[in-house]
């Protein structure tokens, strides 16, 4: 597979802080590469490092296969998470001068901002100062200022933050518009549906470490809780009956239309087929899915050990006073 | 490097763009204008005569108190008593009363008011008192005060320097004074005002959050350098059209009053009465020449004297050097800190050796060359005042060229250190950050 950037055991420490440890990450390229962890992770020093802002204490960083050096920043787009402009400043001019400083020409930066600003309707404001901007308005000019230079590779520290919902869908059909362009991105945030809804890949981070890595979906199955849904109607026998000995019944609601909704869970040392062959004599079947665990589950099963449901207050406490770097 | 210039680009042309520069450029040098003119016209305006009645028990001093600017006095041949009735009426601002005894003893003098002294009025009237006690007592020793008269002699050296290329140059000291504590003091203003500018540009950049944007197309440090090089011209304009609109604006004065600059100087009166060796003649020449020369056209012939090439460039040099020296120090502390409070911490050591140099200056003028102004001139921390203070008495090659050489080194010394703080600076936020951390950024690598 061809891989947009690469990250070979990074290591970075500040004063008391290990900030990355042995972090080897590689992104494909033309895709969305979800990049998750709980605050104080090491998220932000990674993609600083990605972004050439800070160093590495150690590990090799490469872009399209080449050593990354200073010449790539120009190919490089980035939407910080805490992210800001110059209030005083007019629109239009510091969105150019944003321009100049990724080295895009003056008059081209001009003519595709306009185009830009005509798109997510901030034209009026061309010469009005930042300040005058609702917040949602700023992001707008803010996420402009991070693809008008057609980077090869965008990263996106939670760029949904601040924005209402209509707007938030603008920007995501924005983003997978890039993303069928041909644009690699690297999104970072805590939005786990929003993951589920937009990344192929992700790494997760924990304390400083990578401790998962992978396609979305293969993620996804490796987290089976081996939970099944079923459609079936016509019992022969009680529920408990017809599934025993080979999965147990978690909840099911019997449907108006007679059909019965089970969630059941296969016990171990049986698989679906096992558990198919094994009902079918006595019942009528209507249909069967594998329940995989959501996202935010799998996010909170890897870094605390337990799922959603189990957790204790306690738990959930531990994870929440990890401070940011 | 064309990034850098993108960056001074809009630093620059951000602050010229704002009213306060405009207004504080154009309005600067006439404001300083007005500021001496306005109070004459406002002394010459609203001051109402103050009248004074003069009961003088004596009848010897009467006829000495002659009107002035300000104060009249009518002699009054009446008792006190009714004097201050008729005070009381309104008639008189004062009443001066000299009693019979008043030469004998001084202190019954009395002078009675209803409202507040008028003290250029009592000064007045004491100094005439005085002169007149004194004429009386010399009268008494039997000593003619014409004798006492011709014998006082007013001195005052011209003070002529040699030149090296064999010109001769009279010397104003008062002069050279004014003007090196003017620079020395404008260089400090410059260095804290623009200096602060630079800090408070870089909080604004943390505290608003655009500079992880600006930082992820450039490097920290051209970000740091185009601030600092982008504020630097913005002084260097408003210097540059404060001496251009100062010059055009005395040019423009002394043109339509030439009366009040009149001057010849000194060395032509001896150049053009060489000829005639009667001393008493030469001395009656100057006196006369002399009395032809406003105290405003000496100024002015002063100022002329003064080698403005010198004067100009090395302000200039000496204010980019020591506004460099310590405009890093500034961007390094906006980077460290989240608000303007915490900067307090900071800046001591920043104002300490600024405001030492100012202290300095006094004892520097009373020995331009001695081994105080010496040092202080050619450390970088306080050489821009200081040196400043010492180019209009003249300094030796030597002195000035070490200053520049160190000067130099300094800053560039100050921009290391200030470039290490600033690129952790800049991304740390919520942390109240000590000496010891700072110290720790800068031995940090990478």
């Amino acid at each position: 597979m061809e891989y947009i950037f690469q990250a070979e055991n990074i290591y970075k420490q500040y004063e008391k802080h290990q900030a990355l440890t042995d972090v080897s990450i590689s992104v494909p390229g033309k895709g969305i590469f979800g990049l998750l962890g709980p605050n104080g992770a090491g998220k932000t020093t990674l993609i600083r490092i990605i972004n050439q802002i800070i160093s590495p204490d150690q590990g090799k960083l490469f872009f399209n296969g080449e050593r990354l050096t200073a010449k790539h920043i120009a190919r490089i787009g980035y939407l910080p998470e805490e992210r800001g402009l110059y209030k005083k400043m007019k629109v239009g001019e510091q969105a150019l001068y944003l321009a100049r400083l990724k080295n895009v020409e003056s008059k081209e930066a001009r003519k595709s901002l306009k185009e830009w600003f005509e798109k997510f309707d901030l034209l009026p404001w061309w010469d009005r100062k930042v300040e005058e901007l609702s917040k949602g308005m700023q992001q707008k000019v803010q996420f402009i200022i991070t693809i008008l230079h057609k980077p090869e590779l965008l990263i996106f520290d939670e760029p949904f933050s601040g924005f209402d919902p209509i707007n938030v869908n603008l920007l995501k059909s924005e983003i997978l518009k890039l993303r069928d362009q041909g644009t690699s991105i690297i999104f970072s945030t805590h939005n786990m549906s929003s993951v589920e809804e937009l990344c192929d890949h992700i790494a997760l981070i924990n304390k400083s470490e990578k401790i998962l890595d992978g396609k979305l979906d293969e993620i996804k199955k490796a987290h089976s809780n081996r939970i099944f849904t079923l459609e079936i109607g016509d019992l022969k026998k009680p529920m408990e009956e017809i599934l025993s000995p080979v999965a147990k019944v978690l909840r099911y609601e019997n449907g108006k239309d007679g059909i019965v909704r089970a969630k059941v869970r296969i016990d171990e040392g049986y698989n679906a087929n096992d558990l198919i062959k094994h009902i079918l004599p006595s019942v009528h079947f209507h249909g069967f899915q594998e329940e995989l665990p959501s996202m935010n589950d799998i996010f909170i099963k890897t870094v605390t050990g337990k799922y959603p449901q189990e957790l204790k207050k306690e738990d959930l406490k531990l994870h929440m006073d990890i401070d940011t770097q | 490097m064309n990034k850098t210039f993108t960056i001074i680009k809009r630093e620059y042309l951000s602050r010229v763009r704002k009213k306060s520069f405009i207004v504080m450029t154009i309005l600067g040098p006439l404001l300083m204008a007005a500021l001496m003119i306005v109070p004459v016209f406002i002394a010459r305006m609203s001051d109402s005569v103050y009248e004074v009645a003069i009961v003088d028990d004596t009848r010897l001093f009467s006829r000495e108190f002659v009107d002035a600017n300000n104060v009249k006095f009518t002699d009054i041949n009446i008792d006190v008593d009714s004097a201050i009735e008729l005070m009381k009426a309104n008639k008189f601002d004062a009443v001066l009363h000299i009693p019979a005894t008043a030469f004998q003893a001084p202190s019954t003098l009395r002078l009675f008011t209803e409202k507040a002294i008028n003290m250029n009025a009592k000064l007045y009237m004491e100094s005439i008192l005085r002169n007149e006690f004194e004429l009386m007592k010399l009268a008494h020793a039997g000593i003619d005060p014409e004798v006492l008269k011709a014998t006082e002699t007013k001195i005052s050296i011209t003070a002529i320097r040699m030149l090296r290329d064999g010109h001769e140059q009279t010397d104003y000291p008062e002069v050279s004074m004014g003007l090196g504590i003017f620079g020395g003091i404008l260089i400090y203003f410059f260095v804290f005002l623009f200096g602060a500018q630079v800090m408070r540009g870089v909080m604004e950049e943390k505290s608003n959050r655009i500079v992880e944007i600006i930082v992820s197309s450039v490097k920290p440090f051209q970000l740091m350098m185009g601030k600092i090089v982008g504020i630097a011209m913005v002084g260097l304009t408003q210097f540059l059209i404060w001496i251009f609109l100062t010059f055009a604006i005395v040019g423009a004065v002394s043109a339509a009053m030439p009366e009040v600059f009149r001057f010849t100087p000194q060395e032509n009166i001896y150049t053009s009465s060489s000829q005639s060796l009667n001393p008493a003649e030469v001395q009656q020449q100057m006196q006369q020449i002399q009395q032809q020369n406003t105290p405003a056209g000496q100024i002015m012939e002063a100022l002329r004297a003064i080698n403005y090439k010198v004067m100009i460039l090395s302000f200039i040099f000496y204010f980019l050097g020591g506004y460099l020296l310590y405009a890093a120090l500034f961007a390094a502390i906006g980077s460290a800190v989240d608000n303007e409070a915490d900067t307090q911490q900071f800046m001591l050591p920043i104002t300490i050796p600024m405001i030492f140099s100012i202290v300095m200056a006094q004892m520097v003028m009373n020995n331009p060359a001695g081994p105080v102004a010496f040092w202080l001139s050619i450390i970088p921390f306080t050489s821009p005042i200081i040196m400043m203070v010492r180019i209009p008495f003249g300094v030796p090659w030597f002195d000035l060229w070490l200053s520049v050489i160190l000067l130099i080194a300094g800053f560039l010394g100050t921009t290391w250190l200030a470039a290490k703080i600033y690129r952790t600076g800049i991304l740390m936020y919520g942390k109240k950050v000590s000496y010891k951390e700072l110290w720790n950024w800068v031995r940090r690598t990478g």
